[in-house]
């Protein structure tokens, strides 16, 4: 792998200049964790049934966080008698404004307690404290805040419609963004009238069940949401429960694929938001300095854990050396290290199995004839990393291009003409996202028209909004989560 | 006037445009009262179907490249020229044992729900997109996109009702079909095609076949380049199958049925909805 100093030419992008960043570390003092957590059932901590627990671990330490209850199929059932129990006893026979004023409560009492949220976050998954702060527990708030109005004007949303709500809703979420995707799941559920049991991912199961917390101090009635820890098994058991009336699923397109085949001859009603492999396209016209912010922004945000993550760049001709230049500048001047530091621009790999997987890939890439070039930050001796990491010399017969990496790692093309890189960034199984940049308004909105794809960003990326819909195209999923649109998910007709 | 021995008509599966025969040159008897034959129907097999996919293919971005207009137009159009040859259809209907005055029931709900789906192609666009007051300086907004290549499984019953139904929320939406008419009265269908090949209809735009469900269904819901499957029959176990086989590229499938083919909820833009994604764009503001 190439190190920048072997490409001898000089950064322009040198910040250093003798001075060194100091650590700036967010201080974790005033976060409480227990030691043990049990699933939340019922409104109460509920020991698991067979006793089981598993150890979640700080993956920018490898140091153990907490031990968590291990769910089996008695633990799931529990959680589903109480979810119907608080949907046929408390939930359904609310009104759409006493829904309403639970979920605002949620809402506010994140907002009170987003400080900690964050360190947890970061704590629990390895994302820098500057996104968990800033963007996840934020947005986790709002889409509770958004959904919340929803709750009593649910008439107004599908016109000539009668919706009512679809029961008990079994939902699993991935390790990528734990609160924000609880927020998601469990804020339109609700809003919409129904009860849910949620399984977070057995890496970050710890923001959950603070959530618990807050949904205890809000006194939601029991059952209303009910959260069951545990890996793939348990969130098996509550996909094929035969008392869950909707299945919502985050996660990999296999798993994805699974869960559609289990479902399959139930009147299960199912959405599925999968992964992906976006292009992020850069015409010749570009602002390229905004551009190259938004490739990095695209590709290391969240260590590239990201099913939206812009990780196929195509460059067009005229200006490809330049941006990979300039790329390769901005790559070096990013700081890889202890999530908790404010300064850091990409934290830890989220588990040992994930880091694995990619240095598979890159590996990969390695033997196809990938020509790889990798930041020379300095990366921490415990602790999963992986450098920010770009790839070229690749066309899209490659797995690296083709395959969802889920990691820092990014490749580049080049084209000539539109219509080359239309038919670039469509030619994959996957539609979730993509991105165009360009100076001019009508080229943005010919390439987007274009793209295949559900979310399209121009001349920004990875931006998420609780108004704004988000879901893919062909196998990157089923359905919307997020807007109007994201209602139809939780509601029958 | 003596006696004059008809000319028989050969019917024709309609494909990318053309009327063919199967590849096959398989094909099922249509027989009529006291076994007498109707007509000789062609079997389609995989090999027609992957064809008819391709065609559906080659047209679905012109069709739906078309303006709204446009298209609306050459739905209406398809109203009129079945007005002009209604009695062709009543007759169909009775060959195939119907009464004339159920014939002449369904012939005319046909059209007139035609003439309900012509009128959504300029309207179903505002109805189910949203203008999203995001937080940052982006101008968001989601708009329905036709999924693609759509498989139709048409109704046995009324068929040619349940099989102009079940298409029409397809094709308004800017989706191309491959449609399975129904296997036990066809003749309408067939002759439907003939209406889609004078109404301007884009050949691949609507493509029928006529066959066994049984000879199809795995197929049509194991085809990787199928966007989505519209089963409008009442088999549970075969929807069960199609549900299991579409995992393979994460088809859509919709169960579409009505007890009654002819009521108002059958004219319904949410049918138009269920085959389109919702595309989100961010487009910046302000730089």
């Amino acid at each position: 792998m190439l190190k920048e100093t072997e490409l001898k030419r000089p950064n322009r992008l040198n910040f250093t200049g003798g001075w060194n960043y100091d650590p700036a570390p967010e201080s974790a003092s005033n976060v409480k964790l227990k030691e043990t957590y049990q699933h939340f059932i019922n409104g109460k901590f509920t020991e698991p049934e067979e006793g089981k627990y598993f150890a979640t671990l700080n993956p920018a330490t490898e140091e153990k966080l907490a031990d968590v209850a291990d769910g089996s199929a008695a633990d799931v059932d529990a959680a589903v008698k109480a979810a119907r129990n608080g949907y046929n006893k408390y939930w359904s026979k609310l009104s759409g404004r006493d829904r309403a004023r639970y979920i605002y409560r949620i809402a506010r009492m994140i907002q009170e307690r987003a400080r900690e949220f964050a360190i947890i976050e970061s704590l629990d998954g390895g994302k820098p404290i500057r996104e968990s702060r800033d963007v996840d527990v934020p947005l986790s708030a709002a889409y509770f805040f958004y959904y919340a109005g929803w709750a009593d004007k649910l008439e107004y949303a599908f016109p000539n419609r009668n919706p009512k709500p679809v029961g008990v809703a079994g939902q699993i979420i991935p390790w990528n963004f734990p609160l924000m995707m609880a927020a998601w799941k469990i804020a339109p559920a609700l809003a919409a009238g129904n009860t849910v049991v949620l399984k977070p991912a057995e890496t970050t199961p710890l923001t959950c069940l603070k959530l618990a917390e807050i949904i205890q101090e809000a006194d939601l009635p029991p059952g209303v949401v009910n959260f069951v820890t545990g890996a793939g098994a348990t969130g098996s058991e509550i996909v094929s429960h035969p008392d869950i009336d909707k299945v919502a699923f985050t996660g990999s397109t296999k798993v994805g694929k699974m869960i559609h085949k289990s479902v399959a001859g139930t009147n299960k009603k199912l959405t599925l938001e999968l992964g992906g492999k976006a292009a992020n396209i850069v015409m010749d016209d570009a602002p390229l300095d905004q551009a190259v912010e938004g490739i990095v922004n695209g590709i290391f945000f969240n260590q590239g854990h990201v099913c939206c993550a812009g990780s196929r760049l195509f460059v067009q001709e005229g200006v490809a050396d330049t941006v990979r230049d300039k790329l390769i500048d901005r790559m070096e001047s990013l700081i890889v290290g202890d999530p908790l530091d404010k300064n850091t621009d990409i934290g830890a790999i989220n588990s040992q199995k994930q880091l694995q997987t990619i240095n598979n890939y890159l590996e990969l890439g390695l033997n196809e004839g990938g020509e790889i070039y990798q930041s020379s930050c300095p990366i921490p001796d415990k602790g999963y990393w992986v450098a920010p990491t770009l790839i070229g010399n690749v066309s899209q017969s490659h797995r690296i291009v083709q395959e969802e990496i889920f990691g820092p790692v990014l490749t580049i093309q080049t084209f000539r003409t539109p219509a080359e890189v239309i038919e670039k960034a469509n030619n994959t199984p996957y539609g979730l996202s993509g991105g165009v940049w360009t100076d001019k308004g009508s080229k943005i909105f010919n390439l987007t028209s274009q793209l295949r794809a559900g979310v399209v960003w121009a001349n920004t990326y990875n931006k998420f909004d609780p108004t704004s819909p988000f879901g893919g195209y062909k196998e990157s999923g089923i359905g919307r989560e997020g807007g109007l649109h994201g209602l139809s998910a939780y509601l029958k007709f | 006037m003596a006696d004059r021995l008809d000319i028989q008509k050969t019917y024709k599966m309609y494909v990318g445009g053309a009327f063919i025969r199967s590849e096959s040159g398989h094909y099922y008897p249509l027989t009529g009262k006291g076994g007498k034959l109707t007509a000789n129907i062609c079997l389609a097999t995989r090999k027609d179907f992957r064809d008819a996919v391709t065609k559906a293919r080659g047209a679905q971005e012109k069709w739906a490249g078309r303006s709204a207009y446009n298209r609306g137009q050459i739905l209406y159009r398809i109203a009129e020229m079945m007005e002009g040859r209604k009695d062709q259809f009543i007759a169909e209907l009775v060959r195939e044992g119907l009464t004339k005055k159920q014939a002449e029931k369904e012939t005319l709900a046909t059209i007139d729900r035609v003439v309900y789906f012509a009128g959504w192609t300029d309207k179903y666009t505002q109805l189910f997109s949203t203008v999203n007051p995001v937080q940052s300086s982006h101008f968001n907004f989601s708009l329905p996109e036709p999924m693609g290549v759509v498989v139709v499984m048409a109704p046995e019953k009324p068929s040619l009702l349940g099989l102009v139904s079940s298409i029409l929320p397809a094709i308004v939406g800017g989706n191309t079909v491959i449609a399975l008419a129904s296997t036990g009265a066809p003749l309408s269908a067939l002759t439907f095609s003939e209406i889609l090949h004078s109404s301007d209809v884009p050949g691949g735009v609507i493509n029928i076949l006529t066959g066994k469900t049984e000879d199809l269904a795995e197929h049509f819901s194991t085809h990787m380049d199928v966007n989505a499957v519209v089963y409008a029959r009442e088999d549970e176990s075969m929807l069960h199958q199609i549900q299991e086989n579409a995992t393979g590229n994460l088809k859509r499938v919709y169960h579409v049925w009505y007890k009654d083919w002819y009521s108002d909820e059958v004219d319904n833009p949410y049918a138009i909805a269920d085959l389109q994604e919702t595309k989100t764009t961010w487009h910046p503001v302000g730089i």
